[in-house]
Order: structure tokens, then sequence, then C-alpha cells
């Protein structure tokens, strides 16, 4: 076969947002040699986009706040499913993780006082969320990214891992191509962290960008791994609807956090029908759920959406807290939201679901894999809080690169099977030898349309089920794609093989969804509209690749220890 | 629904061509859209580099009818009815393919400039007075497109001598840290090469984080790079220290 790359080291991590950085800069300072390698260049990864916030008791506004509190509306907002030790470690450790970014150079919005500055989000009792203005993400990976190149890193940039390599159980390295040249590249390590974020892009309209096709997702499910609760995907409450082709980009939540109200096409202030204590502060899975019923029944804004309007505040004010929104819709919209409302409506925007991992280390049920941030499953439930995903890849990022670097101490490495390389080299240039075959840009917007049309916010068994059979006949379709050009640089040949992740974790997503008759958190079933608690909000979906196929099951959820179900009991 | 035409350059380090392509325009449309239109329609292959869609990211900065910007951020309708659009990589770095170009030198710059340093004993207390001008700095998201239109990196290409306007503010933001104690003026000078900068602004002008990078980053960093080495009482005391 062509000549390729190899290289070794104790850690890979795969993916470079906020929990590959914090997890290769902790498996670096144990000592493990490690390598950080990510399709797009350092420091554009997904994190980049985070708004409004990081969620971390650090009681500098509120100080009632404390990890108890954060911990429960982490579980409540999760409406129970959540892997309690996740939750509880998340909410005990994100405070000093916060501080950490701050001793790493991170300039957070301060108090009168000089400390971090904390703002309220939907479902967090107290005001909770370290930000600065509305570029929040932006500021974490470039500390992290800071504090990354100066942490002896191998960075492998424009690098995309295609395929997980195991001997025996074990997995021992992980293959993939460079973008820039389509060569070859060979990674062997005694263990692989995951951190390869999400999935939205399977979506037609979704805040994620082009690099959320499930990789990690997927070739943890093709190497043997457990993914869990995969049914639950959260529809952020405000996308931005108009024009059409900025449709689906995120209106953070901090909007509403900083007094944003919610109106419908009748004026009506509606989240007082659906949530009237907590109104637009509601969790997100009820506010998505609420503007969608508002559109569906015809109090909708001209462009199918709800008005969000924060003008109130005062243009200096919004300016200040919130410019990158107000740039947004100015640039992209010719819409002044210091003097009106913008529209909205819900967008794809993060998976609950993922690769099932063990709180303590973030290993998966394969040896040697590891996974952190949003392709973990299990931390956030059937909902997950707003500003909690930022303080999740803190967490559980820092837990990965230690549980990672102490697993792969002191083995060796394994041999890589030369037949297994060249099967993967072929399986990866097949698009380029096929004389005839689909386009891989065409299947993944009808894959896009399918899943927008019938696994979104509301769900019933009938219109699943014609997702699944649709589904299939893409799959069918994606098994002989073809593409033009070189192996250079090559964007219709990049897709082939993120269109293959995404087929993976649409299957999950419908099938999962198929399996849960009930409603809990973003999961909404019109056919079953209650939630289960006796029965099903004890169960994890479990999804597992199995005699060539994907097998969903339920599992028990973890009860957790009489001293933290009593917080939830004291407060009735 | 108007059509537009667009003239893309293709090619790679070798050197390439203007290829046309016709694109329906949608309303709100952007250029990066008609790339991806051209990209599922017509060449699967064209290589441009985008993330976020949002104007957050900085992957996709061009240029566009010869003026350095953000493929996400420029809209179609900001151009005539029936005008040709231009869209070229940008020129201060070397093609790779087609609109990617190779910004790598910029990260081996940013590796080189050093960290933020604070005291041992620091107390972790800073207002919101002191922290926005760093603040400001730190909206950059790292387009290059500053980089891209420095005469000195542009024109002159002197790479060996100029980290560029995006690590002038990075050097001015580390210096401007209320809790940060390192000195890096001789960094500045000897191996940032501050002086370069004739402050002609137009790093200033393409931002499009609105960065004052001359005006608030490079003219105060080069006041503190004056004080040290052209004040007469540091020179004096230079020489009795024999630094």
């Amino acid at each position: 076969m062509e000549k390729y790359e190899t290289h070794t080291h104790d850690v890979i991590v795969i993916g470079a947002g906020g929990a590959g950085l914090r997890a290769a800069i902790e498996s670096s300072a144990q000592g493990a040699s490690t390598a950080l390698v990510c399709k797009s260049l350092l420091g554009k990864a997904h994190t980049v986009m985070a708004e409004g916030g990081v969620a971390a008791a650090l009681a500098n506004v509120d100080t009632k706040d404390n990890w108890e509190t954060h911990f429960k509306d982490t579980m409540k907002g999760g409406k129970m499913l959540n892997n309690w030790q996740m939750a509880l470690y998340h909410a005990q450790e994100a405070p000093e993780r916060v501080r950490e970014l701050e001793y790493w150079g991170a300039l957070f919005d301060r108090t009168k006082e000089g400390r971090i500055n904390q703002r309220a989000f939907g479902g967090h009792t107290w005001k909770r969320l370290a930000h600065v203005g509305d570029r929040t993400g932006l500021e974490m990976i470039r500390t992290l990214q800071e504090k990354g190149i100066h942490s002896g890193i191998d960075v492998y940039m424009e690098c995309t891992i295609t395929h997980l390599i195991k001997d025996g159980d074990r997995v021992t390295g992980a293959f993939g191509y460079w973008r820039e040249s389509g060569k070859f590249v060979l990674f062997r390590a005694n263990a692989i962290i995951l951190a390869t974020g999400g999935v939205g892009k399977a979506y037609k309209y979704t805040s994620n960008s082009w690099e959320y096709t499930g990789d990690g997702h997927s070739m943890a499910y093709e190497a043997g791994a457990e993914l869990i609760d995969m049914e639950f995907i959260q529809f952020h409450p405000t996308g931005m609807v108009w024009p059409p082709s900025v449709r689906g980009i995120l209106v953070t939540e901090a909007v509403r956090g900083e007094g944003g109200i919610l109106t419908n096409s009748e004026g009506e202030r509606f989240m007082e029908k659906y949530d009237p204590e907590r109104m637009e502060l509601s969790t997100r899975d009820v506010v998505a759920r609420s503007i969608y019923t508002e559109v569906e029944q015809g109090r909708g804004s001209p462009h199918g959406g709800a008005f969000l309007d924060v003008s109130h505040r005062g243009a200096d004010y919004v300016k200040r807290k919130l410019p990158s929104m107000y740039h947004q819709f100015m640039e992209f919209a010719d819409i002044d939201i210091t003097k009106g409302p913008m529209e909205v409506f819900p967008t794809t925007h993060y998976v609950m679901g993922g690769v099932k991992v063990d709180g303590e280390t973030c290993s998966s049920t394969v040896p040697g894999l590891f996974a952190a941030g949003e392709v973990a499953g299990g931390m956030h439930g059937a909902n997950r809080l707003g500003g909690n995903s930022l303080s999740d890849l803190l967490v559980f990022g820092k837990r990965a690169g230690a549980g990672a670097a102490a697993y792969a101490s002191g083995k060796s490495h394994a041999q890589v099977s030369a037949e297994l390389v060249e099967g993967f080299a072929n399986e990866l240039r097949e698009p380029f030898n096929n004389t005839q075959g689909e386009n891989p840009y065409t299947i993944h917007q009808d894959l896009q349309d399918v899943m927008q049309l019938y696994i979104g916010v509301f769900r019933t068994e009938e219109n699943i089920q014609e997702g699944i059979d649709k589904i299939e006949v893409l799959k069918q379709r994606a098994e002989t794609l073809k593409i033009e050009g070189s192996v250079m640089f090559n964007p219709g040949w990049h897709l082939c093989r993120d269109l293959k992740s995404m087929l993976i974790v649409s299957e999950a997503l419908a099938r999962c969804a198929l399996a849960r008759k009930e409603s809990r958190g973003a999961h909404s079933r019109v056919d079953y509209p209650e939630s289960d608690d006796e029965v099903l909000g004890k169960l994890n979906s479990i999804v597992s690749f199995k005699d060539g196929a994907m097998d969903v099951a339920t599992r028990p959820i973890v009860e957790m220890p009489e001293e933290l179900s009593k917080l939830f009991t004291e407060d009735k | 629904m108007s059509v537009a035409k667009l003239r893309v350059f293709r090619g790679d380090a070798q050197g390439g061509e203007e290829k046309e392509y016709e694109v329906p325009v949608d309303e709100g449309m952007v250029v990066l859209d008609a790339l991806f239109y051209i990209q599922a329609n017509y060449d699967g292959d064209l290589a441009i580099r985008w993330n976020c869609k949002a104007a957050k990211c900085g992957s996709c900065s061009t240029e566009i009818n010869g003026k350095p910007s953000l493929a996400c951020k420029t809209r179609m309708d900001t151009f005539a009815e029936g005008e040709t659009i231009t869209v070229y990589p940008i020129k201060a770095f070397p093609v790779i393919k087609d609109l990617v170009t190779d910004v790598s030198w910029n990260y081996e710059v940013s590796k080189k400039i050093p960290p933020f340093t604070p005291a041992e004993d620091t107390e972790w207390i800073m207002y919101q007075e002191d922290v926005e001008r760093g603040q400001e700095f730190r909206k950059c998201i790292e387009c290059f497109m500053c980089q891209n239109v420095c005469h000195i990196l542009r024109d002159h290409n002197r790479k060996d001598a100029f980290a560029g306007p995006r690590f002038m503010i990075k050097i001015a933001e580390r210096e401007m840290h209320p809790l940060d104690v390192l000195d890096r003026r001789e960094f500045a000078r000897e191996e940032a090469g501050v002086g370069f900068c004739n402050i002609t602004k137009c790093c200033t002008e393409v931002c499009p984080e609105d960065i004052h990078i001359t005006d608030n980053g490079i003219i105060p960093l080069k006041e503190r790079v004056v004080d040290k080495y052209y004040d007469p009482l540091s020179w004096l005391l230079r020489k009795i220290k024999g630094k």
C-alpha cells in the first residue's frame, strides 16, 4: 500500500476543543507523552462558539450558592437520568476548574469587588455563570490553547482520525489522514481520549460547525464501546430564523439571562402558560417546546419563530453584555436588537447522549478508550442546563487526562497489523475508485432533511419509524459514493467518512427515540406525553454493535447513595 | 431568485487559474454559502476552511473582490446586480489548495511569546476597568487578516523579523494584564520587531472584531519599549548596571 507516517505516544487525544485541550494538558502534566489531534486549526473548535458562560458554584454574586445546589439543579434539569457520580464531581470541581483558567490568564468579567462575575441562566437556582460578555467560549479556548502550547503537547492540526485500532479488547492506536495532503497517518498509543464533540451536522438547522459529525460516537461504537441515552438531543430554544442562510445560528441564552422576554404574534408573554415560575429562564427543553408549540398553533412571528426582546435593557447595556449578538443580528439580519425584537426558533445544539463512561476516570467500556466533553454521555441526563457544558469539559477533560495517563503508564505499545491498516486505507480511498456512485453532499442534505423532519422536537412512533426507514435507505445509498479531484484538501472526500459517522449516530438517535415510550427532558413523545418516573425514568438506553447490527437495550440507572438522595427529599 | 457569477481561484502551490461558477442567490446569503453551493453542485473538491459560519472562529478569511474578508460575513447583497465576484486565498501566506493557505507560521510565532506569568503570591482580585484593555485584544478570532494586510508581511515578506499585528496585540495583552509580572519589552523589540510597524493602521481597518490594534495595542507597546530603551535615565542605569 502507499506509504504512511507513524507516530507513537502514550496518550492520544482526538479533538482540540475545551475537553480535548484540558485532557491533553492534564495528561502531559502527569508525565505521559501526549498528542493532540484535531480536524481544524488549533483554536477553531466548536467551543469557540460557546457564548453565555461556564456554570460553577463560585458564590461570588449569590453567596448562598454551593455545590449541593448546583448538583440538584443539574440532576433536576436532567430529569434524574444523569449519571449522579458525574453530576456530583461536576458540581464539586467546577469552581476550581474555572479559577484555574484565571490562573492561566483568562480575563472573566468582574464583580464590583474584583471577583469573577456570574450571571443568571435557565434552571440554575442562583447567578452561576462566569462569563466574558457573550464570548465565553472564545476566552476559554484561547486560555486552554495558550496553556496547551506551553505544556509539551505534540499538536497535529488538520488531521482527521477515522478508525480506532484494537489489540484484543484493548485500544492501541488510531488511523486517519492529513486533510492538507490526503496522506495517511498511524498513531500508536496506549490510551486514547475521544473529545470529538457532538453530532449536530446530521440536522438541517443547527448551531453546530462542520466538525460536528459524530466521529467519536461512531468510532467508539465501531470499536465495541457502549453509547448511552442517544435519544436525548438538545434543541436550543433560540436559534436565528431569518434570513434563510443564517437559520439555526445560536442566539445565546444570555439574552434571556440578561432579561430578554419572549412573546408571540399576539404580544402575549407565552412562557406564563408553560412555566409561570421560571418564565424565560425555564430549562431549555421546556422553552424549546413552548416556542415550537406557539408557532405550530399559529402564533408565530412573520418568519415562523417567536419574538425575543432585550431592548428594554437599554442600548449601552445590551452592547456591553451581548456584543456578539448585537453584531450578529446587525450584520446578518439588518436588525438592531437594542431597538427591537429578534425572531428565534429552536435549533439543534447539543447531544446529551454519548459514549458511556465511568465518572471517575472517563474510561469507556473498551479498555484504553476514554471520552470527555460532549462525546461522553451520562453527565446531563435527559436535558442539559446552559453553562454546564463548559464546566463539564473542564472537569471531565482533566479527569480523562489523568485517567488515560494513569492507564497508559507502564504499558508497552502493541504491534499494529499491516493488513488492518491496509484495509482502512482501501476503505477510505474507495470513493476515488468508484466509477459510479452517489454524491456525498446530496446524501448529507437528504439525511439532514430526514433528521430535521422525523427526529425533531416532538416525536411519535409513526414518524420515528418513518425516519428509521429513510435512514436505512440512505445507508444503502451511502455504500457507494463517488467523488472528484485529488486526495489533497478535498472536502468532498472528507465528507464521505463524516457521512458514515453521521449515519451511525442518526440511527442510534432514532432507534433510542423509538424505544423510549415516555416524554422526558429533551425527548418529547406526542404519543406518550407523560414521564414514567417509576419504570422508564430508572432506565438508561444502551446502544452497542452486536452481530453486525445496532442493538438498543436498557439498563437500570445506578442509584444514588442515601446522603445524596436525601438532598432531594429535603426539598419537598 | 437572481444568479450571481463567482470567479474562484482553483489551484495549488504550483499555480492555478480562476474558474467561473453561476450560483443562485437567496435572501441574506453570504459568499460562504455560494462556495458551499459550488461544492455541492459543481466541484466537490473546492477547498476552503470554515467552522462556525457566524464570524466567531476566523477560519474563512479570503480575498473577495481584492478585499480581505471573512466569507461567512460577506453578504451577496453587497454586490451590484450582475457584478462578478472574485474569491482568492489570502495573499500573505503560501497557497496549499484553492482558498486554503499555509498559516502555520502564525502558530510558530504564537508559541514564542512568553506566557502569562503571575506573581507567586497573587491575590486574584482584578477590577473591570483594569481587565477591559486586555479583553479588547482577547476578542481576536485569529482570522489572520491583519497579518495578511500588513505591509511588512504582505509586501516585504519580513516574517523573519516582524511578528505581525496579531501578535503585537498578544504581547500587549500580556503586558497590560493587571496581574502579570513579566517584562516582555525586550522580546517585543528584539524578537517580535515592534519597531518595524510604521502605523499605517491597515490592520485595524480590516479587523472583523473592531479591535483598535494600532491605537490601543501597538502604539502603547512602542511607547513602553521606548521608555525602556530610549529614556535617558534608563539608559544611564543600564550603562551603570552593564545591561
